[in-house]
């Protein structure tokens, strides 16, 4: 009888430490998005075949040769993603080189996109099944990724850019050349 | 009017709650009567109970009277959402004046005061009805279960009435109001919330019972058969409210899934468990005086998890699909209520467990023995769904995000389950006490070469996965053993119980054959379709016959015409829509499904599919292509067909429990009738 109610005891402790748990999960305020969880780490190596016919595709080699540059991940069939040109051009035109990876896309579709809409990328790598999106710690479209001279992702933007995004990451591309 | 009669109703009733607790209280402080509780131990009560004194009397009348109130004030949000009356701000934020009539009465438990109303609706007539009928206990562990039942409804009273008043007024009202979320416009949300609260709260009466068992220390088998039915009714509810909340996410979410481990479902799932674990203990102590203390954990266990998954819901910590009231500062009083509830309960059961004594002893091969195996079994998965439930919360707490799904959930909860179905298959043939292995072989080795029979066959036929391959095995052994009670017995005169019994273990293997063909079989084809063209999906050749325009009372929508030949027979249509409902601004697919005996075909139209050429017009028939996703799947309808076989059996039995108790206080009646006649 003695051991049933020790362990009876360590039912009530058990029970009162998931008390204080969602106590202290209560009172923190809720996070909306996921961030990655790969800031401050490396690309993970990747070689993706070109998403539509006027651009390279794209390698995480290609993200290692000295330069900064932001990296979009983005989708034809993405509302927000089309919101986004006009600031993606902006940034463009003040000196930011920008790769991107079209997700879950087809070629006739993306060149449609990039048509109607501008394109601001020196490569375009296709990810069909969202592999690399999921990689990079990417949990929708569009999201924007800094990623240094050494292939290291340095800073991650969630959802569109709106205009008083593009000084940040004007920012934090510099800081990541620097 | 209506809303200040309810919400005085619910203010009243609030206040019978607090006055059953503390005549229930009083009552109980007063010494027992030594005369009474001598002669009570383990045996059937008498009938009649000394004339009491004091504040006793009062708990029974103060229950019921509370019951009635409550359902006023029920009724009276009821009628608010009838009228469609938006001078009171629930019904201006959840309702809609174009709304059809049965989703306007639905739309009372949409939102999360009324459904809290419901919640407590339904505790305070279940708390009603024991302090009506229930007669069978001492009144004192009668006292107390009453009396922990006021308690728990007082929490829930003071949670409605300061946090969550579902009947506080807007000035000015609105012209229309903000309308009601388009998915629950739907029938299954007309009945799913009611069943599963029935359910959680039915749950309700179990606690109180085992509280008051462990206030006056009175467990015996009197006290499991009282309790069964409660156990019984909540777990028909709660089975009901699952398979129905399960078929209405399939259908009307549109993705195909029957089952995602949502922490919603997972809320819904845990109680279930305790439940079945409990129903299943509560027959060894009825039946063989043995699993007092376990029983009675299982009481205090079933309804903890029902307040839980309650808070779960309630407080938006996790995240869910089910997102309803997102507010802390809620969460922060249901949680306190959790504390005082489920910690009391556990402090309780601690301190007084060791003074109820084992009861009888068993064999390890025996009817109890395999009812422990299923309790342990039950337990661990019970363990292992709230452990991937509250992991994400546990590692957030430490800055990292995870998310638990099925590759958790079903190998690590198959571990435990597979094993239980072998002695489901086999456990019903055993005798109580203890058994000889030489008696039960014969029926044995039979389960067990269908079994096997079936994994082989299954194997070199198809070569499906492990998992499933495993799970038509089991259903095979579980399907031909849950009949073999039944031989060498006389059909007609077999117990109700037994037949129910009979019928759930076999819904079990019905369910179980469902959930693997859907699982092994099940082929999908996503399509940007042309009107015209012919999709071929598992025996099925889809064809895309024309794309239209509808519109609903509160909605417009595409429908698409497809013509679906069946292994190419005669037609048959489908017609799956995309809803735009414009009060609040959505768009919502309605999944069209072709029920045949062996399975569904099951139909989402999207949107228009971007077209190939840019600058095309939109809209043009002919050249635009819509996306269709098409899902044959094989016997998934087996899922459901055995959720409501497992349902029918729960209430077979219950009908033949409560009959054979109200039999036995009809006799009892006339025998005490002739003794007075005798007497005078």
């Amino acid at each position: 009888m003695i051991r049933l109610r020790w362990s009876l005891w360590l039912v009530v402790a058990l029970a009162l430490a998931i008390f204080v748990l969602f106590f202290v999960q209560l009172s923190r305020p809720k996070e909306e998005f996921v961030r990655s969880a790969l800031i401050g780490q490396p690309l993970p190596a990747f070689a993706l075949e070109p998403a539509a016919e006027s651009r390279p595709g794209l390698s995480s080699a290609d993200l290692a040769d000295g330069q900064p540059r932001l990296l979009n991940v983005f989708a034809s069939w993405c509302v927000p993603c089309a919101a986004e040109a006009p600031q993606l051009a902006a940034l463009e035109q003040q000196g930011a080189q920008i790769v991107a990876v079209a997700i879950r896309d087809r070629p006739e579709d993306v060149a449609a996109f990039l048509e109607a809409f501008g394109n601001p990328f020196t490569r375009i790598g296709a990810d069909p099944i969202s592999e690399v999106q999921l990689a990079l710690g990417s949990s929708g479209v569009p999201e924007t990724f800094v990623i240094d001279g050494q292939g290291i992702i340095r800073y991650q933007h969630i959802g569109d850019i709106a205009d008083r995004d593009v000084p940040v990451l004007l920012e934090q591309l510099r800081e990541a050349g620097g | 009017m209506i809303a200040e009669f309810g919400l005085a109703a619910l203010w009243l009733a609030a206040a019978l709650s607090a006055l059953q607790l503390l005549a229930g209280v009083l009552a109980l402080m007063r010494p027992e009567q030594a005369a009474v509780t001598a002669g009570r131990r383990g045996h059937a009560p008498s009938v009649a109970d000394p004339p009491e004194t004091g504040p006793g009397p009062l708990v029974r009348p103060a229950a019921v009277l509370q019951a009635a109130l409550c359902a006023t004030a029920f009724a009276a949000l009821l009628v608010l959402f009838a009228r469609t009356d938006l001078s009171v701000s629930l019904v201006a934020d959840n309702s809609h004046v174009a709304k059809p009539m049965l989703y306007k009465l639905t739309g009372t438990w949409g939102n999360h005061e009324g459904s809290m109303l419901l919640w407590v609706t339904v505790m305070a007539l279940a708390g009603g009805l024991i302090a009506a009928v229930e007669r069978r206990l001492p009144e004192r562990t009668m006292l107390a279960t009453l009396a922990a039942q006021a308690f728990v409804a007082l929490g829930f009273y003071a949670f409605l009435l300061f946090s969550s008043n579902p009947f506080t007024r807007l000035s000015p009202a609105p012209p229309q109001g903000m309308g009601l979320n388009p998915l629950l416009q739907d029938v299954g949300l007309a009945l799913h919330p009611p069943t599963l609260y029935a359910g959680y709260v039915g749950l309700s009466v179990a606690f109180s019972f085992a509280v008051g068992a462990l206030v006056t220390r009175q467990v015996t088998p009197e006290f499991a058969k009282v309790m069964r039915p409660w156990v019984l009714g909540a777990w028909v509810f709660l089975t009901l409210g699952i398979t129905a909340g399960s078929y209405w996410a399939y259908y009307e979410l549109g993705w195909g899934g029957w089952w995602f481990w949502d922490p919603v479902e997972n809320a819904s799932l845990m109680p279930w468990l305790a439940a079945t674990a409990l129903l299943h203990s509560a027959s060894v102590l009825a039946a063989r005086d043995a699993l007092r203390a376990w029983t009675i954990m299982l009481g205090v266990l079933a309804f903890s998890m029902s307040m839980l998954g309650t808070f779960l819901v309630r407080s938006g910590i996790l995240t869910s699909v089910h997102a309803f009231a997102v507010d802390p500062q809620r969460g922060t009083f249901i949680l306190a209520l959790l504390l005082i509830y489920i910690g009391g309960a556990l402090v309780l059961f601690a301190l007084r467990a060791g003074t109820v004594s084992e009861g009888e002893r068993f064999a390890p091969l025996s009817r109890e023995g395999a009812l422990v195996v299923n309790n342990v079994a039950l337990s661990a998965i019970l363990g292992i769904v709230l452990l991937g439930t509250l992991y994400p919360l546990l590692t957030e707490a430490f800055g990292v995000r995870v998310s638990v799904g099925p590759p958790y959930f079903n190998p690590v909860g198959a571990i435990f389950f597979l094993p239980m179905l072998v002695v489901l298959a086999v456990g019903p043939l055993l005798r109580w006490r203890g058994d000889s292995f030489k008696r039960v072989s014969r029926p044995v080795i039979m389960v067990a070469a269908v079994g096997l029979g079936v994994l082989l066959l299954v194997w070199l036929l198809t070569g499906i996965a492990l998992l499933p391959l495993l799970g038509m095995a089991l259903a095979a052994m579980v399907g031909v053993g849950s009949f073999l009670p039944l031989r060498g017995r006389s059909l007609l005169r077999l117990p109700l119980p037994v037949w129910g019994m009979v019928i759930a273990h076999f819904g079990v293997a019905v369910a179980l054959f469902g959930m693997a063909a859907d699982s092994a079989f099940q082929t999908e084809r996503l399509v940007a379709s042309r009107v015209g063209e012919t999709i071929r999906v598992g025996p099925f050749a889809v064809e895309l016959a024309a794309v239209s325009p509808t519109a609903g009372a509160n909605w417009t929508a595409i429908t698409a015409d497809l013509q679906v030949r069946y292994d190419g027979g005669a037609p048959r249509s489908m017609a799956p829509q995309s809803r735009s409902f414009w009060a609040p601004q959505q768009e919502v697919s309605e999944v069209a499904l072709l029920t045949r005996w062996n399975g569904q075909l099951y139909a989402v139209i999207g949107g228009e599919a971007p077209s190939e050429a840019a600058g095309e017009t939109m809209g043009q028939s002919g050249t635009s292509r819509w996306q269709l996703r098409l899902w044959w799947k094989p016997f998934v309808t087996f899922i459901w067909y055995g959720g409501l076989l497992i349902a029918l059996g729960g209430t077979l039995s219950l009908v033949g429990r409560v009959s054979e108790d109200l039999r036995r206080r009809t006799r009892r009646g006339l025998i005490a009738g002739r003794r007075a006649e005798a007497l005078a």
